[in-house]
């Protein structure tokens, strides 16, 4: 199997999607190109976020909004031609893995997501003055069944769930006496199980003595749109769902 | 050679020297040949993998039980109907444990949840790859004849285009990309035929250039086939890379071959300079709502408007003003079946647009081209360039024929056998990266390519594979039974006076009526059981918006009273929904005691607040329409019904069907009926 591995790594760089998901198929941990023909001109001592983090995207696909991290000195000031390298788990991939910083101290890159939907912890290094440094970034893989929740949620439930809005989508937060709760608030959400979201999702809130402002969706979804629903806010929810049941401890 | 035949002689001597040896030895490779077999197989790549998989699952809790549901050997899924023949499952052996969800090394990693079940439609089905074969290199990755190798990720949502031919909520990508195909005009030249056999249709609005010099300069016409990008960031127009001579011969051959259109060279009767108020074009721009439909380029480059009609932030340089007053005279002058529509501005009106138009051009764009007086001869090579590029296959040009079957016929792309395909070198051999490098730089495979240059971005070219990726033979074969068919347009056609109205003010380009039309604004089906006589009148003379929170509305189009009256009384006659019951629903005033049950029901209840807004000081809530006037707006039948099944009345509505018991349907319907809004009247207001 190594062989072919290292064979298709020959067509050439339009092959990186598919080495990627061979990469994933085989079980093997994808390592990124080495940072060949990039020279530092110069190091930081601190990489920080610009955009691009905790995006929510499909599994296997290229997040929507490229991810740029910024290097600084000590005193916070940008440092242009500095190297960061991406890292991610099995399966993602980068373009490009490796980049100098720009004149205003980013670098950029487009993050392609790997096959399996959950959580990726990424990690951005720039090789520092003495050690190196590195940052975490956290995006999301939605598979199948959470994207048609989260399509479905954004039909029904984010015009008031979700505080932000856009010019083309007014939210309703702000006009509500109760205010509901953003799917991605672990915090509360977590501590509910499925079974209390399927109530509160099928017969609204007062099922949970909670507010009338939710009103019951129990003839409007389906059973598998409901399900759904509960995918798409346990795999958005910050801090991460941990699923209840037997904890399979290895011997 | 002596030596090696003594030697040989002498090795047959010590086997089958006597009798005896000879059946020890010939037992013994009989023996060995018996081992062959079982060793083949317990050396191979899927045993291999049973024994991690035992390995993986031993230290689990649940050992017990998967071991239990672990059977040994190839499995096999077979599915004489659908042609599958699957042996995945001899290797992928997590697929259906759900304890197995932490587990991320494949091949044991459980299936995402899908609707289909493994058992009924199998893996290649949605995957592609080779079902039968039992090694990872076969399965995955063959590229031999008539063989498939497995579809990336990226593209899965292609395999649920090979039977679903509608549009699936849970697949953006493939809708995306089949809106595509038709939306960027692919099926003008490229024949696209559906399983079911039907034929993809063209869904854009390629101008007619019949009379494009009533309209345009051959200058503006020039620069325009040399980078239509540069002119309108968003048009759907591919570059097709064309020299300076090529664009010019093409250009005076368009403009030779133009035939003038009666009252599109007639200047406007008032100097169009601009009006004494600067503000009158912004605001008549903005009361018609011309950026439902049209976007402009706002100073941050981003784009503002709808994509229905094309973009207007440089359309002073290309309409000449007299085209444009005449185009907004009456736009079906010019082009018959445009969906714009026809506003019935007034002299006045005309004259104070087509100053702002005008004054939306770009004095850089163009100021370079100066075209000479073209020779017969140039306007015959333009001739030929137009009919070698196949400019017809979309636009109506005076002297060309729309060409037949201009490009490949691409109905089942999605199964061209890799052998037929010429890559480019360093390209990966696989289907859908020579799809998507067609897409992207169809010019880098030869000169002779006529295909243009679209400007695209990353998720519409992965979009377009993906439903090309979808066109496939397994589809075409597939049973009738497990199709689903695309809805396709009625070609309903309102009838009469009022029908011809409503082709006039193209109602049809926003609004939908019994299955065909625009989804920009509500279906207006069931129209005339839902709305009063007076408040369509009212709302026809001047649309006010229901819904705060909207941005595109519908334009005023200054009806006359009889022609107000006209549409008024076919839809209140016509779009009648069979389904609504008057009888059931409270009619004429209602007890005040029932109206206060309404009420309480509304607020405590059902929480309508949270979407709408009945009293303008309490309420804030702006999904659903404000209902202040609604008492004056619906009828208390169409109001009881949609109270009981919203759904049922506009199916994919947002509000949820709350299942209201009659009692409470009518004390709402009461309570919403007393909504009158101010002095009883709402849209005058």
């Amino acid at each position: 199997m190594m062989r072919r591995f290292t064979a298709s790594i020959t067509f050439g760089t339009s092959a990186s999607l598919a080495l990627l998901s061979f990469a994933t198929l085989a079980g093997c941990k994808h390592s990124a190109p080495a940072n060949a023909g990039l020279k530092a001109t110069a190091q930081g001592t601190a990489l920080v976020e610009s955009s691009g983090g905790h995006q929510v995207g499909v599994t296997g696909t290229v997040l929507k909004d490229p991810l740029v991290v910024q290097v600084n000195d000590d005193h916070g000031t940008a440092v242009p031609g500095a190297l960061v390298e991406f890292h991610g788990s099995a399966g993602v991939g980068f373009d490009p893995a490796a980049v100098l910083t720009d004149s205003s101290g980013q670098a950029t890159t487009s993050v392609t997501l790997g096959t399996i939907a959950g959580r990726y912890d990424l990690s951005a290094v720039t090789p520092g003055k003495a050690t190196p440094v590195s940052l975490e970034i956290v995006e999301t893989a939605l598979g199948y069944q959470q994207r048609v929740g989260s399509i479905l949620a954004d039909k029904y439930c984010s015009r008031c769930h979700d505080p932000e809005s856009s010019p083309q989508r007014v939210s309703n937060y702000d006009n509500l006496a109760v205010k509901p709760h953003a799917f991605t608030e672990g915090s509360t959400l977590n501590k509910m199980s499925d079974a209390d979201l399927t109530s509160i999702i099928l017969h609204g809130g007062p099922a949970l003595n909670r507010s009338a402002l939710m009103p019951p969706y129990g003839n409007t979804l389906n059973a598998a749109d409901v399900k759904a629903l509960i995918a798409y806010t346990r795999a958005v929810s910050d801090p991460p769902y941990q699923p209840p049941g037997t904890v399979y401890a290895r011997k | 050679m002596q030596r090696i035949r003594k030697y040989v002689s002498s090795l047959w001597q010590a086997l089958f020297g006597d009798p005896v040896r000879a059946f020890g030895v010939v037992s013994l490779i009989l023996l060995l040949a018996l081992a062959i077999a079982p060793a083949k197989e317990h050396f191979s790549q899927w045993h291999s993998y049973q024994r991690q998989y035992l390995t993986l699952i031993r230290d689990r809790g649940d050992a017990i039980s998967l071991r239990r549901r672990f059977v040994p050997g190839i499995h096999q899924i077979w599915l004489p109907e659908l042609g599958v023949v699957d042996r995945c499952t001899t290797c992928h052996l997590g697929l259906n444990e759900s304890s197995l969800a932490d587990v991320a090394q494949q091949p044991f990693r459980k299936h995402p949840v899908v609707p289909h079940p493994l058992d009924r439609f199998g893996c290649v089905i949605c995957h592609g790859g080779q079902g039968q074969a039992t090694t990872v290199a076969e399965a995955h990755h063959s590229e031999r004849a008539g063989e498939e190798p497995i579809l990336p990720t990226r593209y899965i949502e292609s395999g649920c285009g090979q039977c679903h031919q509608n549009a699936l909520p849970g697949t953006p990508q493939l809708n995306l990309g089949r809106t595509m195909l038709t939306r960027y005009g692919c099926v003008h030249c490229h024949a696209i035929t559906r399983p079911d056999g039907s034929k993809m249709e063209a869904t854009d609005h390629p101008p007619s250039l019949a009379h494009i010099a009533d309209k345009s300069t051959r200058e503006w016409i020039f620069s325009w086939l040399k980078d239509p990008q540069a002119y309108a960031a968003s048009t759907t127009m591919p570059n097709y890379k064309l020299s300076d001579g090529d664009a010019s011969d093409i250009s005076a051959y368009l403009v030779s071959s133009s035939k003038p259109q009666a009252g599109d060279t007639v200047a406007p009767a008032a100097k169009p300079t601009m009006a004494a108020d600067p503000a009158a074009g912004p605001s008549l721009y903005g009361e018609s709502f011309c950026a439902s439909c049209h976007a402009v380029q706002n100073a941050a480059g981003n784009l503002v408007g709808g994509d229905l009609g094309p973009e207007l932030t440089r359309i002073g340089n290309k309409a000449k003003p007299e085209w444009l007053a005449a185009w907004l005279e009456n736009p079906r002058v010019y082009d018959s079946t445009t969906p714009m529509p026809h506003y019935r501005f007034t002299p006045q009106q005309i004259e104070t647009l087509v100053a702002f138009l005008q004054a939306k051009s770009d004095s850089d764009y163009g100021s370079g081209v100066h075209l000479d007086a073209a020779s017969s001869q140039q306007i015959a090579h333009g001739r030929k360039l137009i009919v070698e590029l196949g400019c017809a296959a979309c636009h109506e040009i005076n002297g060309v024929q729309k060409p037949e079957n201009f490009a490949p016929d691409l109905s089942t792309i999605g199964s061209k056998p890799l052998a037929q395909i010429v890559f480019l070198p360093g390209m990966e051999h696989s289907l859908p990266s020579y799809i998507l490098a067609k897409i992207r730089q169809p010019r880098a495979f030869g000169s002779s390519v006529k295909m243009p240059q679209f400007t695209l971005t990353a998720a519409q070219t992965d979009a377009l594979t993906t439903a090309l990726l979808a066109l496939t033979a397994r589809g075409r074969a597939m049973p009738d039974s497990l199709r689903i068919a695309a809805i396709p347009d009625t070609d309903y056609q309102p009838a009469g006076h009022a029908g011809k109205l409503i082709a006039e003010l193209a109602c049809l380009s926003c609004h939908r009526f019994n299955g065909r039309g625009g989804d920009m604004a509500p279906d207006l089906t069931w129209e005339g059981s839902a709305v009063q006589r007076q408040w369509l009148t009212d709302f026809l003379h001047n649309p006010n918006t229901l819904r705060p929170s909207l941005i595109r509305r519908m334009p005023r189009f200054n009806l006359s009273d009889s022609d107000n009256k006209e549409l008024t009384d076919y839809i209140l006659t016509v779009y009648q929904s069979p389904a609504i019951d008057a009888e059931l629903a409270p009619s004429g005033t209602n007890p005040p005691d029932v109206v206060e049950r309404g009420k309480q029901l509304f607020y405590s209840k059902y929480a309508c607040q949270a979407c709408h807004i009945v009293d303008t000081k309490a309420d804030k809530g702006y999904i659903g329409p404000t209902l202040t006037q609604v008492g004056s707006r619906l009828t208390p039948a169409w109001v009881y019904a949609w109270l009981k099944n919203p759904q049922a009345l506009r199916p994919g509505t947002t509000e949820p069907n709350q299942n209201l018991s009659d009692d409470d349907a009518r004390a709402l319907t009461a309570f919403l009926m007393s909504q009158k809004g101010p002095g009883g009247r709402g849209a005058k207001q």
